[in-house]
């Protein structure tokens, strides 16, 4: 006998519509604005062809589609945010029949969980934008594959049914490849988008045997094809114990590798470290957490009991990730290496309050999804844009004999401030996010807690390390800086480039975001939190809790 | 015996020789004082009007289950096979038509329209001669076709090679067919599985069973009977290649789905568990396991285009050859989903190459260096195709994939090795991507060589206006058969 979950999706009919249109006249407001949020799925798309299409003639105009649908996209998940209604599970938004000879389904729907990540895609598309406003190669192109990305991307946050999220999920691979290997720095590009994309590629495939799997063997147990999370869920219960092990380890190392669980990283710091600037942004700061999304979504609520049997085996993963990222990049030589590295040590703690399972520690994993998005965004808009673009160097060395705080004082602040947010300073997003991780780690486990909380000691001394060296390495123009660098002008040795305007509004921005998220935290919490109460993730935490 | 029955049965393949003989008469009676452009130009217009004829004919026949005495079945199958190689045919006719350097048009023209008569015909075969006759038939005219650039000695030796193989797997074939007739005593499908289902199999039966298999092997080039393939793709005329890796592998595979599992399927055994009867699926399963292995990882270490095509094509035999397998249970509906949609990927492929080697020369994978200047269409086509072998959805290849392996693994999950099989495609596919993103990389990453890029102006790649429209439709059948791939599965 399989048991339907589906009455616990929301399901707005159209007479429910009306009715509760009649009822209270916001309501269509509400209604209308999270219906709107599949459109930054279509606006995306449509802005990458338009963005193609203009490309051919003219490189202002490819930007200004960019950033213009960039912002459009962002300014329905704020929309959406602002009416949104938290309540448990997914509200559906879309619900059609796809294929039906597999009971496939285009279901997208959303809760307080893929909201937050929605809201951080936005922010980030759109800073990203602003972060390539100085692109002069191949523009068109260069902002088509960028909106593909998006689009695929906020498909997945948006997905309900498996096979959706998975078609969304490969949408976002592959141009990660062209980004990188096109417009990344030339030394290391082609190397690392192939590896890049290739580790992204096995991990999708052990997702796709995964879910293939859990179907024929949903089959096998008496339920009709389906892909739908929730049909799955349902016809997992059923499954043996073997069964919701090994289906649990293929899809979540199958989505972990690309949210950079060790001993899968290693595509990450390379992968970021060789992209240009908006493409590192966006892998570190939004594709990285389509891979912890994926572990939370789908392979936490569907096998619970692997979840409980794998639980300390990711804890230990990500507690050594956080640790072995963060000593990497406590002895970096190149400046984005250290943010690469720094990358996975956080996306460590996201992985440690996954397999802590229990409300407080998922809802703090969440938080720093979006948090470490907001600050991997900022840190890497300094390192590749702002400095790396003005001083074509990467190396602490040649940077440590450059005065740069005084020479690029407003890449300065950004970075100490960016720097303090990253290391959990109070104020700063991070700091709520990683002290609710370690809250809710405590309750699963202590030891796994105090082991963490030594991770952030690691985090504060690499970035520290990365702050003194970068900017304040020296404070006098030493005449060894003058050969080391290359300058712009070779009138004015030291002079470089102002920052410009699209650089100092992307800053704001993301800046503004953390503060923001560090000073009220109950903002995002009250979405995610009632999402953790849903049937499907009370299942997964509840076969999780130790 | 009913013969207005058979002539309706046949229209399509009417048609199409009524088609060819037209173009050899037209350009007996007129070509001579043409040039060799004009005489192909209306070799392909005619030649066209005879694949839209057999198209509608294929349309109207109907649904049928015996024809003339049980010889031919006019099923599902057979018209969603007959149109998908009649498509394919257009596409392959309309290229030739633009980008061959041929001293014969009209008689290449006839011999793919031959060619394709024979992949109707096989799409409705329901008897061993009938099947025999028509596997000849496209068979003999493929050799042709694989050995008509007289100008080319690689070609030649592709055309030699093709037929040897060729009439090997044949005389394989006839051989196994004879001692099946000997064993059970009709050549009807229907009857000989009847008497197999009603009789212990017996090791003359194997025999005949494993010849059977060789023939299918080799037509579908799976792997180790793969060997004519890299040879050929590479060597023989462009179009030809196409022809062969596309519409050529729909009619095998449906010709030979038929033949296996109608007709000799009391005897296919079981390999939905570990210790699961003995039977020929135990054969094609291992084929299908050597095939994925082979052409995958064979085809990392290529540098010529042409044969890393013809690589992944053996790469793809093996999960066509998964789909046979999960045949017998989900029905023909993934497999052809999955053949036609590799057809059309394939023969856009090849398009693209052929569109190219009217201005420059492109065999290696170097000498697609920089197309993304010489040509966006061409880039952009290109990526689709590349992209939708590779199995990127939304493309028709992801779903394709997908489907096949859906019904592999719902054979028995994990406990046999129809599982074990979809499982082993599914992580040779992220080898696969390899390959194909060393191809797209050239097309769309690296710059154009130094010694062209000089002047892009005269290295930009003129598309002739049929070749863009059909190249531009096979993308578009990609991404919208990719998008809706209910349209191709409900008809099954």
């Amino acid at each position: 006998m399989s048991v339907r979950l589906s009455a616990h999706f929301s399901v707005l009919t159209p007479s429910d519509f009306l009715r509760r249109c009649a009822a209270n006249p916001s309501d269509v407001f509400v209604a209308a604005a999270m219906n709107a949020l599949p459109f930054t799925i279509y606006v995306s798309f449509a802005g990458a062809l338009l963005a193609l299409a203009a490309g051919t003639r003219s490189h202002f105009a490819a930007r200004w589609i960019a950033l213009v649908t960039a912002l459009t996209s962002f300014a329905l998940t704020l929309l959406a945010a602002s009416s949104f209604v938290p309540s448990p599970g997914l509200q559906t938004i879309i619900d059609l029949p796809w294929i039906a000879e597999l009971g496939i389904r285009y279901h997208l729907a959303a809760d307080g969980i893929s909201l937050t990540l929605l809201v951080l895609t936005g922010l980030a598309a759109t800073v990203g934008v602003l972060f390539s406003w100085n692109i002069e190669h191949r523009v068109g192109e260069f902002f088509a594959l960028y909106l593909i990305l998006i689009s695929g991307v906020f498909g997945v946050f948006l997905s309900a049914d498996a096979f959706t999220m998975f078609v969304f999920y490969e949408i976002a691979i592959v141009p990660k490849y062209f980004l990188i290997a096109n417009w990344g720095s030339p030394a290391t590009r082609e190397h690392a988008a192939m590896k890049l994309v290739l580790y992204s590629f096995a991990g999708s495939a052990l997702v796709l045997a995964g879910l293939l799997w859990a179907n024929a063997v949903a089959i096998a147990h008496g339920s009709v094809s389906s892909f739908s999370l929730n049909d799955l869920a349902a016809a997992a219960t059923h499954f043996s114990r073997g069964e919701q092990i090994g289906l649990f380890a293929l899809v979540f190392t199958g989505f972990a590798v690309l949210a950079g669980m060790f001993p899968f990283h290693t595509w990450a710091p390379t992968g970021h470290v060789a992209a240009p600037t908006a493409a590192s942004m966006l892998l570190a700061g939004v594709v990285m957490k389509l891979g912890a999304y994926g572990c939370l979504r789908v392979a936490m609520p569907l096998f619970p009991v692997g979840l409980a049997f794998w639980q300390p085996t990711i804890a230990a993963l990500a507690i050594i990730g956080i640790f072995y990222a963060g000593f990497i990049a406590l002895v970096q030589d190149d400046f984005k290496f250290v943010i690469g590295y720094s990358s996975v040590s956080h996306m460590g703690f996201v992985l440690l309050g996954l397999a802590a399972a229990n409300s407080t520690a998922v809802a703090g994993a969440v938080l720093q999804m979006f948090s470490h998005g907001v600050i991997a965004g900022l840190l890497f808009a300094v390192v590749g844009r702002m400095v790396y673009e003005r001083t074509h160097t990467r190396q602490l060395a040649d940077l440590r004999q450059l005065p740069l705080h005084r020479l690029l004082p407003f890449a300065a602040l950004t970075f100490v401030l960016a720097g303090l947010a990253s290391m959990g300073m109070p104020g700063f997003s991070g700091f709520p996010a990683e002290l609710t991780i370690l809250i809710g780690v405590w309750k699963t486990s202590p030891a796994w807690a105090f082991f963490a909380g030594g991770g952030i000691l690691v985090a504060a001394a690499f970035t520290l390390r990365a702050i003194q060296v970068s900017f304040f390495g020296s404070t006098q123009l030493s005449p060894v800086a003058a050969s080391a660098s290359e300058p712009t002008h070779a009138g004015s040795p030291l002079h470089y480039e102002p920052i410009t305007l699209a650089e100092k509004v992307g800053t704001a921005l993301l800046l503004a975001a953390t503060v923001y998220i560090g000073l009220k935290p109950d903002v995002l919490l009250d979405w995610i939190t009632p999402a953790l109460q849903s049937p499907l993730m009370q299942a997964a935490l509840k076969g999780g809790s130790l | 015996m009913n013969y207005t029955e058979l002539l309706r049965a046949m229209v399509p393949e009417a048609a199409l020789v009524i088609g060819a003989l037209f173009v050899l008469t037209l350009d007996l009676a007129f070509g001579r004082r043409r040039t060799l452009e004009s005489r192909l130009y209306i070799a392909v217009i005619t030649g066209t009007v005879a694949v839209v004829a057999a198209m509608y004919g294929a349309f109207s026949s109907g649904l049928a289950d015996s024809v003339f005495g049980g010889a031919l079945i006019l099923d599902e199958l057979t018209m969603a096979t007959r149109l998908g190689v009649l498509v394919l045919a257009w596409i392959t006719l309309t290229l030739a038509g633009s980008t061959a350097r041929l001293r014969h048009p009209a008689e290449f023209v006839a011999i793919v329209l031959f060619a394709t008569a024979g992949f109707t015909l096989m799409a409705a075969a329901q008897q061993l001669l009938v099947a025999f006759v028509a596997l000849e038939l496209a068979s003999l005219s493929l050799y042709i076709l694989a050995g008509f650039d007289k100008s080319k000695p690689e070609s030649a030796e592709a055309a030699l090679k093709y037929f040897l193989f060729g009439g090997m797997s044949a005389a394989f074939l006839l051989f196994g067919f004879s001692l099946i007739y000997g064993l059970t005593g009709s050549i009807e499908l229907h009857e000989i599985s009847a008497h197999l289902a009603g009789h212990p199999p017996t090791p003359l039966l194997s025999v005949a069973l494993v010849m059977v298999l060789v023939a299918f092997g080799f037509k579908a080039a799976a792997a180790p009977f793969h060997l004519w393939a890299p040879d050929v793709y590479e060597g023989a005329p462009v179009s030809s290649s196409a022809l062969i890796a596309s519409a050529s592998k729909l009619a095998g595979l449906t010709l030979f789905v038929r033949l296996l599992w109608p007709g000799f399927g009391p005897g296919a055994g079981n390999v939905s568990t570990a210790a699961g009867a003995p039977g020929w699926l135990a054969i094609v399963a291992c084929l299908s396991a050597a095939s994925l292995l082979l052409g995958n990882f064979a085809a990392l270490a290529q540098s010529n285009l042409r044969r890393l095509l013809a690589y992944s094509a053996i790469a793809h035999a093996g999960v066509m050859l998964l789909g046979v397998i999960a045949a017998g249970d989900a029905g023909n509906g993934p497999l052809f989903y999955y053949v036609f949609t590799y057809g059309i990927a394939t023969v856009g492929a090849f398009g693209v190459i052929a569109v190219i080697e009217r201005t420059s020369p492109c065999q290696r994978i170097t000498d697609l260096a920089g197309l993304y200047r010489r040509s966006p269409l061409l880039t952009g086509c290109l990526a689709i195709y590349i992209l939708s072998l590779a199995g990127i959805p939304p493309l028709a290849g992801f779903f394709g994939k997908f489907t096949v392996f859906a019904a592999a693994l719902n054979l028995g999950g994990l406990a046999g090795p129809a599982g074990w099989l979809a499982i082993l495609a599914i992580f040779l596919s992220a080898v696969a991507l390899y390959y194909y993103l060393v191809i797209l990389k050239q097309a769309l990453v690296v710059a154009p060589a130094a010694a062209t890029s000089s002047d892009p102006v005269t290295n930009r790649i003129t598309v002739p206006a049929d070749a863009a429209i059909v190249l531009v439709f096979a993308a578009l059948v990609l991404v919208l058969l990719g998008l809706f791939p209910s349209v191709v599965l409900r008809i099954f």
